[in-house]
């Protein structure tokens, strides 16, 4: 089977991220890195693969974002995808959640996957959307946040917390699935993969490419529209203790403790 | 159009979720304020009275799909879009949840609607919607419109209270005929429970844990700290998922949610699924290596340091104090 799995380019967790006031947009200058989440759909696909439950031919790591966000897609193949596959347009800029769950459908219809994977949040954006508006424009079934999957015959047995417990699907594939970062531990690419990340087969595709319809995209194809930004109710910053002598950090959270009659 | 939809959770029992009750109540409100009506969905054999009693919380109308499981998203997606085209609703709310998130994105997709999740407030600009949605670890909220009808509004957990307004619901029973691709996954098991049952939401004090213990045995430390304080321990989902501590202790977006009068973190980086259950405790401390943990953005009392060498001195601290 295929596995297409949906990755993004992220600002890196340790840089402050901030909205540009004129596009009312995330800024996305600065360091940026592979998707934490998507690292294990990477993962989860590689040990579908390595499971040898259902032969797997092809692993495609699948992108939609500017230039830069081929860093990504390489991140995505030194970790063990086989090829990789970039939406850039500029018609896409400013697409809402709505927009980019068209578009990325329309990208992976090219594509026939029997498995589409993803991470279930983005660090950037806390959505655990994506996968299930894809799924549906695919008309395949779908699951997020799961935290186990199995390969039982054509089906994949899944397993994921929801609201009452832990739940157990079977699902019939092709299908979308969006994974947690209890699922695996990924590994780490080898010098090797990393260097030869670039070499791997990368197709570029514009929106016309993929028959997506530009007046349901970018800007001017979103249904959301951001009106204002606000900081949030102003709240009495906490105080913080370095702990260098640590029987004296104890002795100020006692203190502390003692004074709020905690104890 | 007029109307706002709102997904009615139920467990096995027939109990609805209190995030979906809270959501009817806010519906209601909203809907007093731009005109319409606040309707529930509600899916499977539930009776009559049950229905109607989603009044009591706001709703005028209850959409009963008999034929519809509950449980997984596609299936409710169908029920809800067939309800919303032919009734001409304006905007679906849902509480917070697993299953708000995947009906909600399912139903952008399927009318080509806007999306707007994690959602801590409604408010109402000439005659529309507007949501509040904090973003970027919650350093900012942005405000958020409506391009087109309907909207799809995700609220995050707790966003609603409910509040009992007495009044009963027509219950209206509609037929839905499922996509093809709806009935291909299917529930095996639904609300399993691992791990001992414990009771969190009574304690005053709550050791909350998370993966900054670094293995499971690390939580022998949280236990005697709670042991010593007179409280209980709870734990994060990541932790849980590891198999680390039991279910019924976990706190969050699909855990509790707990209000005690002290919450300590020990290893816990504060991540909005986990900010959502524990955010209206008291007092919060926290102690974890990573100063840039979003949990000090929170927090009272912020310790910055190796909770395996704090922990167990403040354990015998406090040990030290009450005995004395």
């Amino acid at each position: 089977m295929k596995i297409c799995v949906l990755v993004k380019e992220v600002p890196d967790a340790a840089v402050q991220k901030r909205i540009d006031p004129g596009t009312m947009r995330l800024d996305r200058s600065g360091e940026k890195n592979l998707n934490p989440f998507d690292t294990h759909a990477i993962e989860a696909a590689m040990q579908i693969r390595e499971g040898g439950a259902i032969p797997v031919e092809e692993i495609v790591a699948v992108t939609m974002g500017p230039d830069s966000a081929s860093r990504a897609l390489e991140k995505a193949v030194s970790l063990g995808a086989d090829r990789m596959l970039h939406l850039s347009d500029e018609a896409l800029a400013g697409s809402d959640v709505c927009a980019t769950g068209y578009a990325l459908a329309k990208l992976l219809e090219s594509e026939s996957p029997d498995l589409v994977l993803l991470g279930q949040q983005s660090d950037d954006g806390e959505c655990y959307t994506i996968g299930a508006v894809v799924a549906d424009h695919l008309q395949m079934p779908s699951l997020t946040q799961v935290i186990k999957i199995d390969v039982n015959g054509d089906k994949l047995r899944c397993e994921r917390q929801a609201e009452y417990g832990y739940d157990t699907v079977e699902v019939e594939l092709p299908a979308v699935i969006s994974v947690g970062d209890a699922i695996n531990e990924p590994r780490y690419p080898s010098l090797k993969a990393i260097m030869g990340a670039k070499k791997k087969p990368k197709d570029k595709k514009a929106v016309g490419d993929v028959g997506i319809e530009a007046g349901k995209v970018g800007a001017e194809g979103s249904q959301t529209t951001v009106i204002a930004l606000n900081p949030p109710p102003a709240k009495e910053a906490g105080e913080i203790i370095e702990d260098e002598d640590t029987n004296e950090t104890v002795e100020k959270i006692v203190a502390w403790l003692d004074e709020r009659k905690l104890i | 159009m007029a109307g706002i939809l709102v997904y009615a959770l139920h467990d096995d029992e027939g109990n609805f979720n209190k995030n979906s009750l809270g959501a009817i109540s806010e519906a209601a409100k909203l809907a007093g304020e731009i005109g319409g009506e606040a309707s529930a969905l509600v899916v499977g054999d539930i009776a009559d009275d049950a229905c109607a009693s989603l009044g009591n919380w706001g709703a005028a109308k209850v959409y009963r799909a008999k034929s519809v499981p509950e449980g997984l998203a596609q299936p409710i997606i169908d029920a809800m879009a067939k309800v919303i085209q032919e009734n001409g609703i304006s905007y679906a709310l849902f509480g917070g949840g697993l299953l708000g998130f995947e009906i909600g994105a399912g139903l952008t997709a399927r009318l080509g609607a806007g999306v707007t999740m994690e959602v801590t407030a409604v408010k109402v600009q000439d005659g529309k919607l507007v949501v509040e949605r904090p973003i970027l670890q919650d350093s900012q909220i942005a405000d958020v419109g409506y391009v087109s009808e309907p909207g799809i509004i995700i609220g995050r957990l707790n966003a609603f209270d409910a509040k009992e307004s007495g009044g009963t619901a027509e219950v209206v029973d509609v037929d839905v005929e499922l996509s093809a691709w709806s009935s291909k996954a299917t529930l095996v098991q639904r609300g399993e429970q691992r791990g001992a049952d414990v009771n969190i939401e009574d304690a005053d004090i709550l050791v909350g844990g998370g993966r900054g213990l670094g293995a499971k045995e690390g939580f022998e430390q949280c236990e005697e700290l709670a042991a010593a304080m007179g409280g209980a321990v709870a734990a994060t989902r990541a932790v849980v998922d590891a198999g680390w501590y039991p279910y019924a202790a976990q706190i969050g977006q699909t855990g509790k949610t707990v209000a005690p009068k002290l919450y300590l973190a020990a290893g816990v980086s504060g991540a909005i699924q986990h900010k959502v259950g524990m955010q209206n405790s008291e007092n919060i401390l926290a102690i974890n290596k990573d100063p840039n943990a979003p949990i000090f953005e929170f927090s009272d009392l912020g310790v910055v340091g190796d909770l395996h060498k704090i922990v167990p001195k403040l354990t015998e601290a406090i040990k030290a104090k009450k005995g004395g």
